[in-house]
């Protein structure tokens, strides 16, 4: 068990802190946001900026296009770039954590020429097309219908719940193409172009007041064989590559944001008078000790090996601690927590969609008890 | 090689597995059931475990001990949990090779002044030094335990050990060592038991049940072992802090997956209670831990 920097890790640490203290003071105003193009501007520029000075795909291999850093690099780099208050992927998150690792692994050599370098560039966004109105938590179920039609798909459909749907050049699309089959069976990965024929977007206003996520309808639109990710029918398994990818560290970067949130509500409270309530400072402390003990948890997970089921125990502490986290800043700052532009208020109304997507917090139960835990499939 | 890496060493693997055996040979389910019917440690169990370098795994191998760190302490503390060893391991540990071999040596809790196996006790470890336990003793009043494996006293004006952190620490770790025996148990008996036709553990309810028990293990675990790396306060305070948390909660959620069998005094499910609850109030109890961290940020 070790636990410090060698001299490669300090240097690395070193040559991204003296770059973001560069950089960082240069970047243009955060865009509102409600404003899409906007947002994807500025999301796609600060990619553009880590794609220049080499630290785009910083742990994906070397013939994908990145960096080939190990885990532990790509912890520091997360560390470094939340404490410094760099911007967050945004409307690059599906393209670098889902979409762009699963064709990373599964794409054949033309696909990921194809697809990988522009999202490292920061050049194509992309969204995730899994969920349908009838189709959530048991995801297997999905209907959207993609029929054989000599070299393309003909998808009809919907999804919903597709987050930066409206500022996205591709999805990352499951459809059912084996009807007959069991349910895990008949699926398959598709690259799906957003601006072709019969695809519409119809925003969906959050409790958050923006429009994170949309509905997607699609109207047989044609998606050319070349597009698929894997064999037809073998969907499913490629896309839980990407999940397994979404639980393990694609959050990690959070607690390090979630540390230094903790220290601005310390700091507020000792101004506003509420530090000398007991119990809301044993709170803020407990919480402090659950982020610290959730790093060191992504720390252990990454020095055993691949994001497994283990991915699941980190989502659903996580989550859950993130959630208390903006509840104990709603207690820091009173009933000024009701006045929508207070600082921590915006969060905590994001934060409630944090134990629901990317599996709710009871599917993560489910996941633990039966793939770790061994226990019975049950009901 | 990177060095940030949780990964046991082989050395520290030979070392748990070593006290695993023989912890299983020599304090299995019917010696810690006879214990709980017996008057006082068992003091050939203990000398064993000091010459098993429970107690001087951390002095240096020049002043007779094991020469090994915080790590590998808790490594073992973690296994002595797991089997409910009864005795004041901690404090023994600490006083370490100030007090000879299979010596018995107790310290006064930082709140309230209780003081574990007194009678039992030879030394009393006091600030950095040790005192002779029988004056401790004439002056300390019996208090009627929770834990039948723990006797307790109450004991006015004697101080306790200096080193707060490491003690806080290795009974964080006692405390992993029972929240992993409750995983264990708990799943055990829901593969087992069957109610309705099936495996309760089939029970989506019992699952979730289960499912926080590791929900809570693993990060205490992790705080656990990385703050006995670093030896950083606030790292100690954390680990504590959760390690109680999956301990009592985990030990509770156990006794809810047992059913009526949980509640008996047959079933080894309330010793293992009881001792977390106790520990939980040793060194740094959850409202020292969490001011600690708070002062920090
Ligand atoms: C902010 C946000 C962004 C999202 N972005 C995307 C995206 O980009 N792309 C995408 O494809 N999807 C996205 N999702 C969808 C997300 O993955 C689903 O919301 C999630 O999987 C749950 O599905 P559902 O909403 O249909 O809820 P349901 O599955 O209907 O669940 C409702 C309730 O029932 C419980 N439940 C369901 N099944 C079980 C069971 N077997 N056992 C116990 N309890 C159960 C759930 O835990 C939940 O409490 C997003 C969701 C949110 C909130």
């Amino acid at each position: 068990m070790e636990l410090t920097d060698t001299p490669q890790e300090a240097a690395f640490r070193a040559e991204l802190r003296a770059w973001l203290a560069d950089v960082l003071p240069k970047l243009p105003p955060k865009p509102d946001p409600n404003d899409w193009p906007g947002r994807r501007a500025y999301d796609c520029g600060w990619q553009r900026m880590l794609y220049d000075a080499g630290y785009a795909g910083l742990q994906w291999p070397e013939d994908a296009g990145g960096r080939g850093a190990t885990p532990i690099e790509h912890l520091i780099y997360l560390e470094e770039t939340e404490a410094a208050g760099a911007p967050y992927v945004g409307a690059g998150f599906v393209g670098l954590l889902h979409a762009g690792p699963t064709i990373a692994a599964e794409g054949t050599p033309e696909q990921r020429r194809r697809w990988l370098h522009p999202i490292l560039r920061g050049d194509e966004v992309w969204c995730q097309g899994f969920s349908e109105p009838d189709a959530g938590s048991d995801l297997a179920s999905l209907r959207t219908r993609a029929v054989r039609d000599g070299d393309e798909y003909v998808i009809s459909g919907s999804k919903i719940w597709t987050s930066h749907a409206e500022a996205a050049d591709w999805c990352e699309l499951l459809v059912r193409t084996d009807p007959e089959a069991k349910k895990h069976r008949g699926i398959t990965w598709l690259a799906m172009p957003m601006d072709a024929p019969g695809v519409t977007v119809r925003p969906l206003r959050t409790l958050a007041g923006s429009t994170e996520f949309a509905e997607v309808f699609l109207d047989e639109v044609r998606v050319p064989v070349e597009n698929r990710l894997g064999e037809e029918n073998d969907g499913w398994r490629v896309s839980m590559v990407t999940l397994s990818f979404e639980r393990g560290t694609a959050f990690a970067g959070e607690v390090v944001a979630c540390r230094r949130t903790l220290r601005e509500l310390a700091a507020a409270a000792r101004a506003n008078g509420r530090w000398d309530d007991p119990v809301l400072r044993r709170r803020l402390g407990r919480l402090s000790g659950e982020f610290g003990a959730l790093w060191r948890l992504v720390q252990w997970n990454v020095s055993q090996g691949a994001p497994g089921p283990g991915g699941s125990v980190f989502k659903l502490r996580y989550s859950q601690a993130r959630q208390e986290l903006y509840e104990a800043a709603a207690a820091v700052l009173g009933p000024d927590a009701l006045d929508w532009d207070q600082e921590w208020t915006a969060d905590r109304l994001s934060s409630l969609s944090y134990t629901i997507a990317a599996g709710t917090t009871q599917i993560q139960l489910g996941i633990i008890a039966e793939r770790i835990l061994g226990l019975p499939k049950g009901r | 090689m990177s060095d940030v890496d949780f990964r046991l060493t082989d050395d520290q693997r030979a070392l748990r597995q070593g006290m695993r055996e023989l912890l299983d040979g020599r304090f299995g389910r019917e010696a810690l059931r006879a214990a709980a019917d017996a008057d006082g440690l068992d003091r050939e169990l203990w000398r064993e475990l000091g010459e098993a370098g429970l107690f001087t795994l951390r002095v240096p191998e020049a002043d007779g001990g094991v020469g090994l760190g915080l790590p590998e302490a808790v490594l073992v503390f973690e296994e002595a949990g797991r089997a409910l060893v009864p005795g004041p391991l901690v404090a023994t540990h600490l006083a370490g090779a100030r007090a000879e071999p299979g010596s018995v040596v107790t310290a006064v809790w930082e709140e309230g002044g209780l003081v574990d196996h007194l009678a039992d006790a030879d030394y009393v470890l006091a600030g950095d030094g040790l005192l002779p336990a029988e004056p401790v003793r004439a002056a300390a009043e019996p208090v009627r335990s929770v834990d039948p494996l723990t006797p307790l006293h109450r004991s006015a004006g004697t101080a306790g050990p200096r080193a707060v952190h490491e003690a806080a620490l290795l009974t964080a770790a006692l405390q992993l060592g029972t929240a992993g025996w409750a995983m264990d148990a708990a799943v055990a008996y829901a593969k087992e038991r069957e109610q309705f036709g099936r495996p309760i553990g089939s029970f989506q309810a019992v699952q979730h049940l289960c499912a926080r028990l590791l929900v809570r293990a693993e990060p205490a675990r992790a705080a656990v072992y990385a703050a006995a790396v670093t030896g950083d306060p606030g790292e100690i305070a954390a680990a504590k802090l959760l390690a109680d948390e999956a301990a009592v909660a985990g030990m509770r959620d156990c006794l809810q997956v047992h059913g009526g069998m949980g509640f008996t005094w047959e079933a080894d499910v309330h010793l293992h209670l009881k001792r977390a609850w106790l520990r939980a109030e040793q060194w740094q109890r959850a409202g020292v831990a969490e001011e600690e961290l708070a002062a920090a940020l």
